[in-house]
């Protein structure tokens, strides 16, 4: 039987120089996903990387209002830090969304990103809300969009020897409201069959200047949603704005058809959580 | 073997475990600590929650080498000698318990939860137990003892 081996490194260059010398090892964040994987079966583990253990990967700090959330720090961490909140809160509440309160005291955005599960609830959050991914590998140091980690259920863009080190949230613009919404089955503790971030600015006339929208759950990987995004920019965000770009999300959508929701009822509902979620931005860019 | 120290219930403890054992078997099985449960096995029941240096967490999903250092607290580090803990003694008094076998988490999970909310309405009582399974479905009695024991906890 293959061991298990345990790292638990004090910085980023071992973690990385541990991960780059065995192109199977698996880092470990919260471990609310790995270890159930490792326990149902489903993945075999020779050599994982704790990556709690390294500071930068456990702090949160802000500059000149960007911030920078080390990728391994709890999600409960991050409710609980009331400027994070103030700044990014539909992000926030995306990642209070995974599993349940006992999850949330050791999962975190950054192992929620690279778990690659389509229905990750903080990715359509981090990417509506323009969020970056800081990377270090046996190269060096890289940054990219969230949405670029995932490629497929599962899979992430990463190297052998490369790891999330940090996301990074930019500054938040004037004006700006953004939140997540989710569909689940039951009423807690589910995974998303449909999750809707939208993030939207206003002009000093309170009409849209940009927006983003972005889907989960509908297809393999988070789903960027541009033309939903034009719906809205150049609008006041009125009914005939939100229709359109319930619409656009509805014709986006790429979804499985499983026990949790059909196809069509995943299509239906992408439109109607974008809808609800863009008006609680809405809200939020008011009175921001 | 890897050796894991870490406090549980205030006492110092370390042990000889394999990498791959849990935080739950380290509790159970090393600490003869058997107040915590396993349920599900797969962070779904909440049967086995305990304190992990201040945050609930599901030691089921939790290998016992990542919780080095930290400062655990299980359901036997509640009471104080033969005094229930607040949450316990409410868990009592307003029969928020059947067969008992997810009690141990429900307690730990209530405790957290009066920790940050000394006043929970009905409502963040039960989303607050979101993690937490009771088969018998006496989620009624234990929302009541809830109430109870972080008024009692806060006064």
């Amino acid at each position: 039987m293959s061991q298990l081996r345990y790292e638990a490194p004090g910085s980023v260059d071992e973690a990385v120089a541990l991960l780059a010398s065995d192109s199977d090892a698996k880092v470990l964040a919260g471990g609310t996903d790995l270890i159930v994987q490792m326990r149902s079966g489903l993945r075999k583990l020779g050599l994982v990387v704790d990556v709690k253990k390294i500071d930068e990967l456990m702090s949160v700090s802000s500059d000149g209002g960007a911030w920078t959330i080390g990728a391994a720090v709890s999600g409960a961490e991050m409710n609980e830090n009331a400027a994070l909140k103030k700044d990014w809160p539909g992000v926030v509440e995306a990642v209070d969304l995974i599993g349940s309160t006992q999850v949330q005291g050791r999962a975190s955005a950054g192992g929620n990103l690279c778990n690659a599960s389509p229905a990750a609830d903080s990715v359509p959050a981090m990417v509506a809300a323009g969020a970056t991914a800081v990377i270090a590998g046996p190269n060096g140091r890289r940054e990219v969009p969230v949405e670029q980690v995932p490629v497929s259920p599962g899979k992430t863009s990463l190297a052998t020897g490369e790891m999330v080190v940090a996301i990074k949230m930019p500054a938040k613009p004037a004006r700006n409201g953004e939140a997540y919404l989710r569909m689940i089955p039951r009423t807690e503790m589910d995974i998303a069959i449909v999750g809707a971030g939208v993030s939207l600015t206003l002009d000093d006339g309170g009409t849209c200047t940009a927006a983003k929208v972005a889907l989960g759950a509908v297809a393999p990987t988070v789903v960027i949603v541009d033309d939903a995004a034009k719906a809205l920019i150049g609008t006041k965000v009125d009914d005939a704005a939100l229709e359109k770009m319930a619409a656009a999300c509805s014709a986006a959508c790429k979804p499985i058809d499983d026990k949790r929701g059909t196809i069509e009822y995943r299509t239906k509902v992408a439109g109607v959580m974008a809808r609800r979620a863009a008006l609680i931005a809405l809200e939020r860019a008011r009175s921001n | 073997m890897p050796t894991v120290s870490m406090t549980v219930n205030g006492k110092a403890v370390s042990g000889e475990v394999e990498s791959r054992t849990l935080l739950v078997q380290f509790i159970r099985e090393h600490l003869e600590l058997t107040g915590t449960h396993v349920g599900c096995d797969t962070s779904q029941c909440g049967a086995c929650v305990v304190h992990v240096n201040g945050e609930v967490a599901k030691s089921c999903t939790m290998l016992a080498v990542q919780a080095e250092g930290a400062n655990v607290t299980t359901i036997e580090g509640l009471a104080n000698g033969d005094d229930l803990h607040p949450m316990q003694e409410a868990f009592r008094n307003n029969h928020g318990l059947q067969c008992g076998f997810c009690t141990p988490g429900m307690v730990m999970t209530a405790v957290d939860l009066a920790n940050k909310n000394k006043n929970p309405s009905e409502q963040q009582i039960r989303e607050g137990l979101e993690g937490n399974i009771c088969r018998c479905t006496g989620y009624h009695n234990i929302v009541k003892s809830v109430a109870e024991g972080a008024r009692n906890m806060g006064g």
